[in-house]
């Protein structure tokens, strides 16, 4: 698919948060509705201040029973084992056939700390700064093991090429990881990594190491001034800013499907609320929007957290996503297999390749 | 006592006791592999599938094993995603008490318990030994005497955490303060529909067998003579009573390796043909190397065992008397039967548990269940990825026929299958094994 301003393709996400559902079945039915969809990917967020399951674990169990669609967990890096971390990523990355990604989270209040009792918590910028070093841990681990590693030798026993496992020997201001990791490096290479970039503590780990960036947003200015902030900090950080993409991030409440977005919107766009920017309108509208801001250049894509979330997924793919694939705009199928191909990323080059140990 | 026999598999962790026949295609590490193990396994009507963890691949004098298993996927993280694709089967997690923190451990078995709608087990292990900590915060090396403290501390804390929520459905705020936790807040996950998961540990030495009867719900212990059996069943039986449980309240299941054939011959031989698959020259050298901690890759494996003892390892003393009297062990039986370096490795260490025709098979495990040696099994299928295939296909009627393994599964949870009472909030234990809520 080809756009009309010279970008890549359209990019949808979609939230499938279930405040108080512990049981599998309403996840399975979000995740499978968003599938049909050809949604990017499905985020499931998590965070040990409040009820709810792990979320890496939901979205293993939704894996085998979906077969194209994204699955995004939040993960947090403030008091889980960075090397436990990447484990888990890269086994739903093999449980899921390549369709893992991270979102990377912290937490920040002192009763998430007592629940593990093993630090106090910390300011924001410096639990960035060590989400950042666990990001890259992470993708060092994931290439500790080299393409190929893992060998099947019947004659010799031999099922490893040692000379292709790699101790990653890092250092971090509070921890130190000395790998290899205990298994193959993920289908994906790097699983794709999701930063919500719209604080400043967490630009900087979304532009080294984010391949997706959420920014909420209400008006394209407030988008656009976050994402050539990013872009430059990617620049700077050595990477092609085009390898970063940035979703802008809403609310939606499609409840009044059949009435035009609220007045005083701003011209039927998002508006500001305690809770985050909230588009509230119908899935017509919706389209309208993303595919002006998609058009203008303000965003890749968005992503989209449903208000109550089976009513609003269910009218945003049968409404919203339908008018945009009606128009061209978005995907109709899934072309690739994987979340990378999906978002039109490469399969990173392994660091440890090539004989460099 | 159940007259009934336990079965379950293991995904086996090594590559020293499996042999893959699969196509490289399909590696031990693809979801496939763990799929068809799963399914095969709740075709034959097992109670649970156990999955090691690996917290790193083993390393010897800084190499990395090549001979290694090829790779270890998280095991909760697969088990969700097994939970997808059976509907009976018990999930068991193996996970390092050395290494992860009780909230969030607790929190991801009690994920598992809900979105397996009671299925969930935990292994628990404790690592100690130089080495484990280098990929971990805490780094430091867990002395072996804090091992079965801190295990039991973190399994009474998890369960504590499990307990938190009111019937209602309102998280309490919990508070411990031990040697190895002091953490205080509320739990994130509702009481788990088995109540607790299954706590599994290994009954080995005197000092685990203590503690598996203090805490645990299945004792992994290992397979010997039925004489040997016996005596470790009566043994660990003989201490629930003082932690104010009764036999019931306890499944002591042996790992086992099983070779099948037509007739006792073409058993032998199959098992003889896999031993020696299993114990390649180079694994047998390696296998040395692990006891002696020295270099011996000079030595022939044809050839002699060394003459010399296994070599101290500072940080680890208690280990290495066990190291030296393994390898006199092992010198002494190469002397008597003329046997060389590896010939001693395999007839050692990779001796099936079961060798028979599958009607020989079921009578003895039969009979080890009849004679409490074992209330049941786990299987390490030594042929991947089809080695349980056979078991199921040819063993498992068999047993049925006896009456000593089901023919349906007659409940939902894991506690149901193994006929394990749920526990009580207050820590007692209710006789309800099919309403485990109580």
């Amino acid at each position: 698919m080809t756009s009309s301003h010279g970008r890549g393709p359209l990019h949808l996400a979609a939230a499938i948060d279930r405040p108080g559902v512990f049981d599998a079945g309403p996840y399975l039915e979000l995740a499978r509705l968003a599938e049909r969809g050809g949604l990017d990917f499905v985020t499931l967020d998590d965070t040990f201040a409040r009820p709810g399951p792990d979320a890496s674990a939901v979205l293993s169990r939704v894996a085998p029973a979906t077969h194209r669609v994204g699955l995004v967990p939040t993960l947090t890096t403030t008091h889980t084992e960075p090397f436990h971390v990447q484990a888990t990523v890269a086994t739903l990355d093999w449980v899921s056939r390549g369709r893992a990604g991270w979102r990377i989270d912290v937490s920040t209040t002192e009763g998430e700390a007592r629940l593990f009792g093993r630090r106090h918590s910390a300011p924001s910028d410096a639990l960035w700064r060590e989400a950042s070093e666990v990001a890259d841990v992470a993708a060092r681990l994931w290439d500790s093991w080299e393409d190929g590693a893992a060998v099947r030798e019947v004659p010799t026993g031999r099922s490893l090429d040692a000379g292709k496992l790699h101790h990653v020997d890092f250092t971090g201001a509070d921890f130190s990881v000395r790998g290899p990791s205990h298994l193959p490096r993920p289908p994906q290479g790097h699983p794709v990594r999701v930063v919500d970039a719209t604080e400043g503590p967490a630009r900087s780990t979304a532009a080294r190491h984010a391949d997706v960036a959420l920014v909420r947003a209400a008006s394209p200015a407030q988008v656009r001034t976050v994402r050539d902030l990013l872009r430059a900090d990617a620049a700077r950080a050595g990477r092609d800013p085009n390898s970063l993409l940035v979703l802008v991030s809403l609310l939606i409440d499609l409840g009044d499907g059949e009435h035009a977005a609220d007045p005083g919107h701003g011209g039927g766009g998002p508006r500001q609320t305690a809770q985050g920017p909230l588009y509230r309108g119908g899935p017509v509208d919706l389209a309208d929007l993303i595919a002006s801001w998609y058009k203008d250049g303000t965003a890749d894509g968005f992503h989209l957290v449903p208000v109550e979330p089976r009513r609003d997924l269910e009218r945003l793919v049968n409404g919203t996503v339908a008018l945009l694939q009606h128009r061209g705009l978005f995907r109709t199928f899934y072309p690739g297999s994987t979340l990378r191909e999906h978002l039109g990323l490469g399969r990173p080059a392994n660091r440890y390749a090539g004989g460099a140990a | 006592m159940s007259a009934h026999c336990h079965l379950a598999a293991c995904f086996p962790d090594a590559d020293t006791t499996t042999v893959w026949t699969g196509p490289v295609a399909r590696p031990p590490i693809a979801f496939s592999s763990f799929d068809h193990l799963a399914r095969t396994a709740e075709r034959g009507l097992f109670d649970f599938l156990l999955l090691a963890e690996g917290p790193r691949p083993r390393a010897h004098r800084g190499r990395i094993h090549d001979r290694d298993a090829a790779g270890r996927p998280e095991p909760l993280t697969v088990l969700h995603a097994l939970a997808a694709v059976t509907e009976h089967l018990g999930l068991a997690a193996t996970a390092d008490a050395a290494f992860h923190e009780p909230f969030e451990l607790a929190r991801k078995l009690a994920t598992l318990d809900h979105l397996s709608e009671g299925r969930a087990a935990w292994h628990v292990v404790t690592s100690a030994g130089a080495g484990t900590g280098e990929n971990f915060r805490r780094g430091d090396y867990l002395d072996r005497a804090d091992r079965y403290p801190r295990a039991a501390e973190f399994v009474a804390t998890a369960r504590r955490l499990w307990d938190s929520w009111t019937p209602g459905g309102a998280a309490r705020p919990f508070a411990h303060q031990g040697r190895h936790f002091d953490i205080a807040g509320e739990f994130t996950v509702p009481r788990p529909p088995q109540g607790h998961p299954v706590v599994i540990q290994a009954g080995g030495s005197a000092q685990a067998r203590e503690c598996a009867a203090a805490t645990a719900d299945v004792v992994l212990a290992p397979h010997g003579t039925p004489e040997a059996g016996r005596a470790l069943y009566a043994d660990i039986k003989g201490r629930l009573a003082k932690y104010g449980r009764t036999a019931a309240d306890l499944r002591i299941m042996p790992g086992v390796t099983v070779v099948l054939g037509d007739t006792a011959a073409e058993a032998q031989e199959r098992a003889a043909t896999i031993r020696r698959q299993l114990v390649t020259p180079q694994r047998a050298v390696l296998t040395l190397e692990r006891l002696w901690g020295v270099d011996l890759s000079a030595y022939d494996p044809d050839g002699p065992l060394p003459d010399f003892d296994p070599v101290a390892d500072p940080r680890d003393r208690a280990r290495h008397g066990e190291a030296v009297a393994t390898a006199g062990k092992l010198r002494a039986l190469s002397r008597e039967k003329g046997l060389s370096l590896r010939q001693t490795v395999i007839e050692t260490s990779a001796r099936q548990s079961f060798i028979g025709t599958p009607d020989a098979v079921a009578a003895e495990l039969a009979r080890s269940v009849r004679e409490e040696a074992a209330d049941g099994f786990v299987l390490l299928p030594q042929l991947m990825p089809d080695g349980l295939d056979e078991f199921v296909d040819r063993v498992v009627p068999l047993l049925q026929e006896r009456g000593v393994f089901r023919t349906a599964y007659e409940g939902r949870t894991l506690r149901s299958h193994l006929g394990l009472p749920g526990p009580a909030r207050d820590g007692r234990t209710t006789r309800s094994p099919l309403s485990p809520r109580t």
